[in-house]
């Protein structure tokens, strides 16, 4: 019998996972993935807002207000960057500056730190930006980061801490019981006091399975981007929004903490929540609209495109309570952005308005904060790298050339507590796969790599899910 | 910090020809830093038959010709340090690398050969829309799963791409028991040599489709599919004109880059046309005493081609230490009307010894065609010319006597009627 079931491990299900961790409490997590952060979570702009822009008193404004306050000494204490590099919002015309003001005046109401930012100035700190830019504003709290990194840390502390992760596992169903619920997978029964739901864009659907008046819809609006190359002079120091409009924030501009670009995401609502391909139309329009914020883009240096889908809820907020004809099933769901910044606020909130009413939280006193990370050769002095080739040689073979990833890192990711088992959970983790080459040099090296140190042959190793094997024959077979 | 006289960076036929030609100019101290554990480069996974046919005059396998040059370098006794990765070279000629004996090592270097060979363009590159399912590879990387590690990506397969790579691997993927259900080109022409036209697809009925481009790849988990369309003359989808093929796999053969991150790092000028450096008569970068050749600097079609590159830029990386090489002046030369661009881009006569091999691509592909070269604007000589195709690299010889007086350039067009 488990105290609480946590579905989905995305960034919301991973930060209660962490946070319950630390309580004498029984913890299982369940995701249908091969790997945590897989879905919503491993495809968004990756930016801690401040909170300039949700609406008046909304949970989305409370909870990116304290989400942006509290990520620095989380990542601090993960070990995942987090770099405030601050954002600009960019007016390009009359109506927009009007807009742009009003921002303005929220951001002060709430506290976020803002300035106004003229023309000369903007073009001194950002070289590229677009020849219509009037004004902006400056929002210097914002930050950026990696958010299955951040997703990945939190899963690992968990789990050391107890939490029992269940991976490849789909929730297909959930009966009430005595005692709370019968959680059904596809690969057993699960029995639980409570449940949190962070299914993400599947939430509604979860939700059904306990209650015939589900009263709120989500329904999966897409975004889609290109990735840049690392550039030897950065298209843009900042993230650059233009003036949010009714589909959301628009398309932007930003640097990632790992150095490349992003530019997107489009916003439009799709019926498949599985429908995450990318098209040209809407692909076409990101690069129309990323020309009104900046010029000079090296569309040259693509690498990748993807896709991601906002849980955007029928109430146009988040929806963090407890189910009305289901008692103790706790719904976080309408997760969409800022969903992100506010994650670790919201594991907050669902702890301390909800849970703690419920339950006794009793801190447990061998409960662990952070582990150490996977070796970063990059970030080591000469001497300490060498230092560690001289330990073990395999940190001086160095097998992604784009992203010069050793195979000591590779071996670590592998065989952490959280480890990576496929191709992209390598990917997420230590980077191969990630640069120039889009692992066409790397990835026969990483998938001989998997095969050694799981013990099985090379063509059972995945790219992402069970199906998805990397070779699909021997030669002659 | 060690000092070396020449290093090497790349251990494929380029590299190689660089290295065994400095020491048989007599240079002692010659390092050949290479990433992968053996030497040969590209060649390692080109098991076909079809190199070495100038240099040899015979047909040799990929790794076959590549042993002749190992030999060589063997016993000219060419340092080599394998599993080595050049991480960095700086304008001064200091180059770092990596390796699991030594960890992280600076040498001073007197002259550097850049041979770091090509990568190949990825689906990223060119935002191909659809799913992104296991299933897509670059040709290049299938043909090294088949041809290194003994496993096949796929048992249906469709091609992207009439380049090399993929003709080839249409081929040895169907030898091997898959079926290639065809392969799309963007272009009105192939990018692959004629005979991998003839030898690849046409004896195994693979149907090329010429101006068609992929629009969608399907399938979540694994590739279930994906759909071509026909394109215009200006490259954009015709609506209406949509094929569908149920494969498992899709092969890119979609052009390759050279490998140019190092070089870019020490802000050698680059050519924006090849991707690779800008190089004089002497295969010299913009920067003295660093040199370029093979795939690294434009993206080759033979090897002979290649191993000839090496050898004249291991040449010159000896003059240049024996302080032969004058690394200033000259006249420029330029592609013009249908010639996309020009090898080397900038002569200094002084440094010639007899003549000057150009190897220069076209645009497009024509019969009967001419070959206009100018000298300092002026036409000076006109070559006919049978038959010429962007995929294939042309070359074209120029006594010393006859670019001596040029002042600013000298230039090189196709006219076609
Ligand atoms: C285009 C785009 C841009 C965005 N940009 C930002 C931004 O810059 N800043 C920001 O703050 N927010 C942003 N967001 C929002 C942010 O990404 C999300 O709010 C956040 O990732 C949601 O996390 P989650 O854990 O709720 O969902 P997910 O990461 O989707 O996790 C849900 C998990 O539930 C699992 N699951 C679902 N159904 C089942 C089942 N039946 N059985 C088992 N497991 C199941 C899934 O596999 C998944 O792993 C953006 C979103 C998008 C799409
Ligand atoms: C698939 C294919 C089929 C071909 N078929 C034919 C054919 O039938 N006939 C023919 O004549 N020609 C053919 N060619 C053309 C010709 O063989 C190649 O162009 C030639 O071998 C390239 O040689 P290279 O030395 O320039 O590059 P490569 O062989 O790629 O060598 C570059 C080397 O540099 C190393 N390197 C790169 N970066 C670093 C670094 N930072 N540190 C250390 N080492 C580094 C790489 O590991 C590699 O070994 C073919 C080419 C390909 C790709």
């Amino acid at each position: 019998m488990q105290d609480v079931v946590i579905i989905g491990a995305g960034i919301i299900g991973s930060f209660l996972a962490h946070d319950l961790s630390k309580y004498d409490l029984k913890v299982c997590v369940i995701d249908k993935e091969n790997d945590v952060a897989n879905e919503t979570t491993m495809a968004n702009s990756a930016i801690v807002h401040s909170g300039h822009d949700p609406k008046d008193d909304t949970l989305k404004a409370k909870l990116n207000l304290r989400g942006n306050e509290m990520y620095e000494d989380i990542c601090k204490k993960l070990h995942v960057d987090f770099k405030r590099i601050g954002a600009y919002v960019v007016a390009t015309n009359d109506e927009e500056l009007e807009e742009l003001s009003r921002l303005y005046e929220q951001s002060k109401r709430r506290n976020v730190p803002v300035r106004y930012v003229e023309r000369e100035e903007l073009v001194k700190n950002e070289p590229n930006i677009s020849d219509i830019a009037i004004r902006a504003i400056d929002l210097p709290s914002t930050g950026i980061i990696y958010p299955w990194e951040v997703a990945i840390a939190l899963m690992e502390v968990a789990v050391a801490n107890g939490v029992d992760l269940h991976l490849g596992e789909e929730v297909t169903a959930i009966e009430k019981s005595e005692n709370g619920y019968k959680v059904i997978t596809s690969k057993g029964v699960i029995e639980t006091k409570y449940v949190l739901n962070a299914a993400g864009v599947f939430a509604d659907d979860i939700y059904r399975m306990v209650s015939d008046n589900v009263e709120f819809d989500i329904t999966p609006r897409k975004g889609e981007y290109f990735v840049l190359d690392k550039l030897n002079q950065p298209l843009v120091n900042h993230i650059l929004y233009p003036i949010p409009s009714q589909k959301g924030k628009g398309v932007l501009v930003l640097p990632t903490t790992h150095g490349n670009t992003l530019l997107g995401p489009s916003s439009d609502f799709v019926d498949d929540k599985k429908g995450i391909n990318n098209t040209s139309d809407y692909l076409g329009y990101v690069r129309r609209e990323v020309g009104k914020l900046v010029k000079n883009v090296p569309m040259d240096k693509v690498i990748r495109n993807f896709a991601g889908l906002r849980p955007t809820s029928s109430t146009h907020d988040f929806i963090i309570e407890e189910a009305k004809d289901a008692p103790n099933f706790i719904n976080v769901a309408g997760i969409e952005s800022p969903g992100l910044a506010s994650a670790p606020a919201i594991s907050e909130y669902v702890i301390e308005t909800i849970l703690k009413n419920k339950l006794a939280l009793v801190k447990k006193s061998d409960a662990i904060d952070s582990l150490p990370p996977i070796t970063d050769m990059k970030k080591l002095t000469e001497e300490e790298r060498n230092a560690k080739i001289k330990e073990d040689p395999r940190y001086g073979h160095i097998i992604c050339r784009c992203e010069q990833i050793s195979e000591g890192e590779i071996v670590e990711a592998i065989h952490r507590n959280v480890g990576a088992t496929s191709v992209k959970s390598i990917k997420k983790r230590v980077r191969p796969g990630m640069g120039r080459c889009q692992g066409g040099f790397c990835e026969p090296l990483v998938v001989e790599i998997l095969a050694r140190e799981l013990a099985k042959q090379k063509n059972d190793i995945v790219y992402d899910d069970v199906e998805s094997n990397v070779l699909v024959a021997k030669k002659g077979a | 910090m060690r000092e070396v006289d020449v290093v090497v960076i790349g251990g494929g036929s380029a590299g190689l020809a660089a290295a065994c030609k400095c020491k048989e100019e007599g240079i002692e101290n010659v390092v050949v830093l290479e990433r992968d554990k053996e030497l040969g480069g590209i060649l390692n996974q080109c098991i076909h038959n079809g190199f070495g046919l100038h240099t040899f005059n015979e047909e040799l396998s990929g790794p076959a010709y590549a042993e002749r040059f190992i030999d060589k370098a063997k016993a000219l006794n060419v340092e080599c340090k394998l599993n080595t990765m050049v991480t960095h070279i700086s304008k001064d000629k200091v180059v770092e690398y990596v390796n699991p004996e030594e960890g992280y090592v600076r040498v001073q270097a007197k002259a550097i050969v850049l041979a770091m060979g090509c990568r190949e363009r990825t689906r990223g590159a060119i935002s191909i829309p659809g799913y992104r399912p296991v299933g897509v590879y670059n040709a290049g990387t299938a043909q090294r799963y088949l041809n290194m590690d003994g496993y096949l990506v796929g048992k249906r397969v469709f091609i992207l791409g009439s380049g090399d790579i993929g003709l080839i691997m249409a081929r040895r993927m169907t030898l091997e028991g898959a079926k290639v259900l065809g392969v799309a080109e963007i272009m009105p022409y192939s990018n692959g040599l004629a005979r991998n036209m003839k030898q690849c697809l046409e004896d195994f009925d693979i149907p090329l489709y010429l101006s068609h481009t992929i629009t969608n790849i399907e399938g979540k988990e694994r590739v279930s599919g994906v759909t071509i369309s026909e394109v215009d003359s200006n490259r954009n989808v015709v609506p209406g004109t949509e094929k569908h093929f149920d494969v498992d796999t899709l092969l890119l053969s979609v052009g390759l880059i050279p490998e140019n991150s190092l070089t870019e790092e020490a802000e050698i000028e680059m050519n924006p046309v090849t991707k690779g450096a800008m190089v004089n008569e002497s295969y010299e970068t913009s920067i003295p005493g660093i040199f370029a050749c093979g795939n690294v600097l434009h993206v080759h079609d033979l090897v002979d081609f290649v191993s000839a590159e090496g050898a004249k830029a291991g040449e010159s990386a000896a003059r240049y230490i024996r302080e032969e090489l004058k690394s200033a002046g000259g006249f420029n030369c330029k592609a013009k009307q249908n010639v996309s661009y020009v090898m080397p881009t900038r002569i200094n006569v002084e440094n010639v010894k007899d003549k000057v091999e150009f190897l220069f691509r076209v645009r497009v592909q024509a019969r009967n065609a001419t070959l206009n070269l100018y000298k300092d604007g002026e036409l000076f000589r006109s070559i006919p010319k049978r038959h010429v195709a962007p995929a294939e690299m042309e070359k074209l010889i120029m006594k010393k006597s006859d670019l001596e007086g040029i002042k600013e350039s000298f230039e090189i067009e196709l006219v076609v009627d």
